[in-house]
């Protein structure tokens, strides 16, 4: 699905991703870890084709086809979907309105027939049941006024609609109550399948007891610097991040020796 | 990877979709502005004597005040414009076929307000809105007048309400713009060819929409049009104007006065789509709109309410205004001015109360890109015996890309202490962030923009008849258009 190979980017100039290598097949979710600034969020920026974010060297093959290449619009088209650690406001524009226009821009790249307003409000309110949240949301604009839980929940909303083949979910566990989690969680547990895909970017392990990854990475400086199963998620919560990056600099200098 | 700065740079090089000229026989005044060319006019018309004597006096005040200091020079226009030349218009170009009925209407003028999108078969037409046609200079066509005549409502083009109702012209002509008003007031009180007249009598609601819509064709004219709306007591009116014209290289002069009087308990609401041809990238060409706009609230509880969507026109300087006399009058403005290319917009509104507790609002939302400019110019004048009135004012800009302009400038003056005054601004550049939002969804780069910007109007777009809130939407996505890449 997706195929991350020796990653370099950089942010004005200032080197961020430093070699990032990571395989992520059809039906795995993947976590990842890391300190504050160590580059998980860039990584989600590269991915989703954010302007400003230069990649220096390295490769994303995402269906086998080369991710990089695509515009960002593209990409989403494609089944690449991003939840924002900081979801945007876009005051006037109504929820409805947007989100049929994303899932509509997707049908028609996918060759299938757009949805009138109806069908695509019947969607809506298909999913926002599922997830047990409320339609309120429908009836504002995008993420206005939200608090910092609901743009969360939103994300998870809009990802349910657009059904994603490869989802990047930065830090979307953050800042919520343990009923928003939950709602999170059983989003994301919904859309796990087969033929889908999940990076889960986190800092806490709490979230992994909902979302029980396949592999866990830790991002450290701009490379990854440890791969394991949930085991490593608690193991980080007890001992930190600094004990990764310790172990990973030892075994390195190990399979040197 | 085409960046956020490449679709900017392509939106100054849209289509201007309107820009196609009608090939029909026409009859032209020759060019010139003088006393015999004020009589030719109104001898085509067959006016009667008072008005040629209304016209002569305009006229002379007019000449006064362009040998004084010609046009009026406040409005910020930071590229200028090349010198008007009013000996090289002619004040009256019009079909030389005139109708009697819809039946006799020139084909060759149903195709062109058919490809305008706006079909004069009323069978065609949106169910419920009636239009007026007006090309160049005369009135070609109104719709469904059989149907307003019913309901006393009279809907009709301004020559003809000279000779059927001269004693409803006589009363409001120049009551609410006087020709001594400004410079292009008394040009246009001098040379006004045609327009719309509309009145409902008492206690009637117009039954449906009322609309105009005005097409320039001709090379070196331009379009003076004079519209008069009143509303009796009681009444109700929804009106609403649209325009556009050829693309040409040359500047052509459209110099408008709208009138409105709304007397106790009536209201009108009056709505514009303005999309003239704006000129291209170089600013070569595009239509000069210099317009007068203003409405009496004259009875107690009566209300006026200008919406104006300001796509077009190379230079737009207009300020739909309200005179708020009644006791307990209301005054509203809402306005999107959209400048592209090398546009320029000096538009705004002037709010003047009278009366006791009256209440104005303003609502403007300014949107730049290319190289365009455009200032909200707006006055809120409390008169001393307007106790109680009230004013909010609310205007916004939106910048696209870096090398455009927004610039507001409001006056404020008070001469009651009751007066309770808010206003509000605010300035803000179209957040890339908002943009890649969007486009992590799947949106295109363009439709992004449309999308963010008609959220930014909101406001005023919900203002609008629903018939036109959606043209106007699709209008400025039109006029952000670029290819991207
Ligand atoms: N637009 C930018 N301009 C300048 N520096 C940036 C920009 N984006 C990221 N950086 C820098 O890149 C580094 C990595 O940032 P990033 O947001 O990827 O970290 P993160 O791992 O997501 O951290 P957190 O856990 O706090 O969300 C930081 O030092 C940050 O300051
Ligand atoms: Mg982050």
């Amino acid at each position: 699905m997706l195929e991350i190979k020796n990653l370099h980017a950089s942010v004005e100039g200032k080197e961020i991703l430093k070699g990032v290598n990571l395989k992520v097949g059809a039906g795995e979710v993947h976590s990842i870890m890391g300190p504050n600034g160590s580059g998980k969020s860039t990584l989600a920026s590269v991915l989703a084709g954010r302007d400003g974010y230069e990649v220096t060297a390295g490769q994303v093959l995402y269906k086998g086809k080369d991710l990089l290449e695509m515009e960002p619009e593209e990409r989403a088209c494609e089944g690449v979907f991003m939840a924002f650690q900081y979801p945007v406001e876009i005051p006037g524009v109504g929820s409805v309105q947007f989100l049929t226009a994303a899932l509509n821009a997707i049908r028609k790249h996918r060759g299938k027939e757009e949805y009138d307003a109806l069908e695509a409000l019947t969607l809506f309110r298909e999913k926002l049941k599922i997830l047990h949240m409320s339609d309120d949301l429908l009836g504002r604009s995008v993420n206005e006024g939200f608090s910092g839980g609901e743009k969360k929940k939103n994300e998870i909303f809009q990802m349910a609609v657009l059904e994603p083949s490869l989802a990047v979910l930065d830090e979307t566990d953050s800042g919520l109550d343990i009923d928003a989690l939950k709602v999170v969680a059983d989003g994301v547990n919904a859309l796990r399948g087969p033929k889908r895909a999940m990076l889960v970017i986190t800092h806490y392990q709490r979230l992994l007891n909902y979302i029980v990854p396949d592999y866990v990475h830790v991002l450290v400086d701009g490379r990854i610097v440890k791969t394991g199963d949930k085991e490593l998620a608690l193991h980080l919560e007890e001992h930190g991040y600094t004990w990764a990056g310790e172990r990973a600099l030892a075994d390195a200098a190990g399979s040197k020796a | 990877m085409s960046t956020t700065q490449d679709t900017i740079e392509a939106l100054a090089q849209r289509e201007y979709k309107y820009g196609f000229v009608t090939d029909i026989e026409q009859e032209f005044a020759p060019p010139g502005l003088n006393e015999d060319i004020i009589r030719f006019i109104s001898a085509k018309k067959g006016e009667p004597d008072w008005l040629l004597e209304w016209r002569l006096k305009a006229y002379r005040h007019w000449t006064e005040l362009y040998e004084a200091k010609g046009e009026p020079q406040w409005a910020f226009l930071p590229y200028g414009y090349g010198p008007i030349d009013y000996q090289a218009i002619s004040y009256y170009a019009a079909p030389k076929q005139r109708p009697e009925s819809m039946d006799e209407v020139d084909p060759e003028l149903l195709r062109t307000y058919e490809k305008l999108g706006i079909p004069l078969e009323e069978q065609k037409w949106l169910a419920g809105v009636a239009v007026d046609a007006v090309f160049d200079s005369v009135s070609v066509a109104t719709t469904f007048k059989k149907e307003l005549e019913k309901h006393g409502v009279i809907f009709c083009s301004f020559s003809e309400a000279v000779r059927s109702h001269p004693e409803l012209v006589r009363k409001y002509l120049g009551s609410v713009v006087p020709h001594t008003d400004n410079f292009f007031a008394a040009l246009n009180s001098a040379v006004f060819s045609d327009g719309s007249f509309v009145y409902v009598p008492k206690g009637v609601r117009c039954p449906m929409e009322l609309s105009t819509y005005f097409r320039i064709n001709a090379a070196q004219t331009g379009q003076f049009e004079r519209t008069l709306i009143v509303a009796d007591e009681g009444a109700y009116v929804s009106y609403m104007e649209g325009c556009t014209a050829p693309m040409r290289d040359e500047n052509q002069l459209h110099a408008a006065v709208v009138e409105l009087v709304a007397l106790d308990d009536a209201t009108i609401k009056y709505s514009t789509i303005q999309n003239w041809y704006p000129g291209d990238e170089k600013g070569e060409g595009g239509i000069y709109n210099f317009v007068t706009k203003r409405g009496k609230c004259q009875g107690h509880n009566s209300r006026i309410s200008w919406t104006q969507v300001e796509t077009g026109s190379a230079i737009t300087w207009k300020y739909p205004s309200c005179i708020l006399q009644g006791d307990n009058s209301m005054g509203e403005f809402y306005s999107v001015a959209l400048t592209n290319l090398r546009q320029q917009a000096d538009t705004g509104t002037k709010m003047i109360h009278i009366g006791k507790n009256t209440k104005s609002t303003i609502v403007t939302k300014g949107i730049s890109a290319g190289q365009g400019h455009n200032s909200y110019r707006g006055m809120v004048k409390i008169l001393k015996g307007a106790e109680n009135a009230r004013n909010f004012t609310q205007c916004d800009s939106l910048l696209i890309g870096d090398r455009c302009g927004a610039h507001t400038f409001p006056y404020i003056e008070v001469k009651n202490k009751t007066a309770r005054m808010e206003h509000e601004a605010s300035t803000s550049k179209i957040g890339e962030d908002q943009m890649f939002y969007c486009q992590q969804r799947g949106i295109g780069l363009e439709d992004a923009i449309s999308l963010i910007v008609a959220g930014f109007c909101k406001e005023v777009f919900r203002e609008l008849p629903m018939e036109f809130a959606v043209e106007a939407q699709k209008l400025l996505s039109v006029s952000l258009e670029g290819s991207v890449g």
